[in-house]
């Protein structure tokens, strides 16, 4: 017993004296100040470059950067050295047709190509645009950005995944399951019986199994995927609403498309609610109509925010070592020992909120298929 | 007296913000409570059927997500004003 209390008073003090560091360190406060107030008036503006090339650290910029989707893929930056993958831009435009190049010919953003360049500022921030008469025009945009190229990575690990158990299955049914089929049957199993069965019911479960079973390991593992930094993972990919949109949209058009006729009758004529909710003025009906198409907009709501809130939470506790480190060196080490600790928390509690994200999805999308397939009781 | 303080404020902009930061807040307070109140009844139903730990946990932690997820509408109302 007293070992591990030693061993902990220890711990203890030597996390104190790292606090001690910036007592140490603390004389080149004085120039900071007036440029720091400088840097907060420009918080707001679009120039992350500019950021970069005065060496002011911009943590709203920062945060952006990481969470929006890009051109490239920014590895890393080292004083004037950047390190980032080109990704193909592939835009087709009214006036010259199909357009694909690389990024890199952007210069990272500087520069113009083929009267295409990536926009700064103004209601087209970060995306391309063609410069025709002096105005941007929006092309359409086809291009295999960063979230796309790690959606490709995702798909890549769901096919190795899937599609070499389904072998082991196939081939020996009746033997132990072993490696990645152990990691992943009890899964399985608890979404087959405890959600999609449980939801369903016994009759047609097994219809909407599979797509239960996709919803369920994509949002799980491109969750997973946004909190590794290490190269081709860490793009935030369910935290972009336009896929959180599409697995949304998923889920109504399949609710509504096997809809019977219980369903319909529940919404427009709700037996047990009184006749005066619903003769003269339609009070229940029109609730239970907006609520069809509310329920899809909250699961992407929830899924979108819950993920996004996640990695701007992160990234805000390393950006307090880097504020810190503006004002002075030491001040930022000793930041970073409890920066580092929080975040450590944070990630965590981001492992947890991965799973329970997916399990929630796929647990409502089982609910609303069941309520659309019930019979009449 | 108030509202003369108030007309001299030339920027609409900065009261934006200023209502963005207080319905951040009011959200955080928001969830606070429902999840509170989530998982101090669940806390609750345990200790009177300990057997029955394992229905219970996964209820409170669907009911958590969903309260959340209302919590979370307040938020991109918030992130919304602050950068649009």
């Amino acid at each position: 017993m007293t070992d591990t209390k030693t061993f902990i008073k220890s711990v203890a003090i030597a996390i104190l004296m790292v606090f001690a560091l910036p007592l140490a360190a603390n004389n080149d406060e004085t120039n900071h100040e007036g440029e720091s107030q400088e840097a907060s008036a420009h918080v707001g503006d679009a120039e992350h470059h500019d950021s970069e090339d005065s060496g002011k650290f911009v943590p709203g910029d920062f945060i952006m950067h990481h969470i929006a989707d890009a051109y490239e893929w920014h590895i890393l930056d080292k004083g004037d050295f950047h390190l980032s993958i080109p990704l193909p831009v592939i835009v087709y435009s009214e006036t010259s047709g199909l357009n694909v190049f690389m990024s890199s010919k952007f210069h990272h953003g500087h520069e113009s190509y083929r009267n295409f360049k990536i926009a700064h500022e103004g209601e087209n921030e970060g995306k391309v645009v063609e410069i025709i008469q002096g105005k941007e025009v929006v092309p359409i945009d086809l291009s295999i950005s960063k979230n796309v190229v790690s959606l490709f990575v995702s798909l890549i690990i769901m096919m190795w995944l899937f599609f070499s158990i389904a072998k082991t299955y196939k081939k020996n049914p009746n033997s132990a399951p072993k490696g990645k089929q152990s990691l992943l049957e009890p899964l399985i199993i608890f979404i087959r019986d405890d959600v999609a069965k449980a939801s369903i019911g016994e009759k047609n479960y097994l219809k909407y199994t599979p797509f239960l079973l996709t919803i369920f390991f994509f949002i799980f593992i491109n969750n997973l995927m946004g909190l590794i930094p290490i190269f081709p993972f860490g793009a935030n990919l369910t935290g972009n609403i336009a896929v959180t949109m599409v697995l949304a949209l998923f889920t109504f058009v399949i609710t509504t498309a096997v809809a019977n006729k219980n369903y319909w009758v529940h919404i427009i004529n709700a037996p047990g609610v009184p006749w005066w909710l619903k003769f003269p003025i339609p009070l229940m009906p029109v609730v239970e109509i907006m609520g069809v198409f509310i329920k899809p907009f909250v699961l992407m709501v929830r899924l979108f925010a819950n993920i996004t809130a996640g990695h701007i939470v992160a990234l805000g506790f390393y950006s307090l070592i880097f504020i810190f480190g503006e004002m002075s060196v030491g001040l930022g080490y000793g930041v970073s020992v409890v920066s580092i600790a929080f975040t450590i928390f944070m990630s965590i509690l981001e492992l947890l909120v991965a799973f329970i994200q997916a399990y929630v999805f796929t647990l409502l999308s089982a609910l609303y298929f069941g309520m659309a397939t019930e019979e009449a009781h | 007296m108030l509202l003369t303080i108030l007309l001299q404020v030339a920027s609409y902009a900065a009261f934006a913000k200023m209502g963005a930061g207080i319905g951040a807040g009011l959200a955080a307070i928001g969830a606070g409570i429902g999840i509170g109140g989530i998982g101090g009844k669940a806390v609750e139903a345990i200790a009177r059927q300990p057997e029955a730990v394992g229905d219970i946990r996964s209820n409170m932690i669907i009911a958590a997500a969903l309260v959340e997820g209302v919590a979370f509408f307040a938020i991109v109302v918030t992130l919304l004003i602050v950068f649009m």
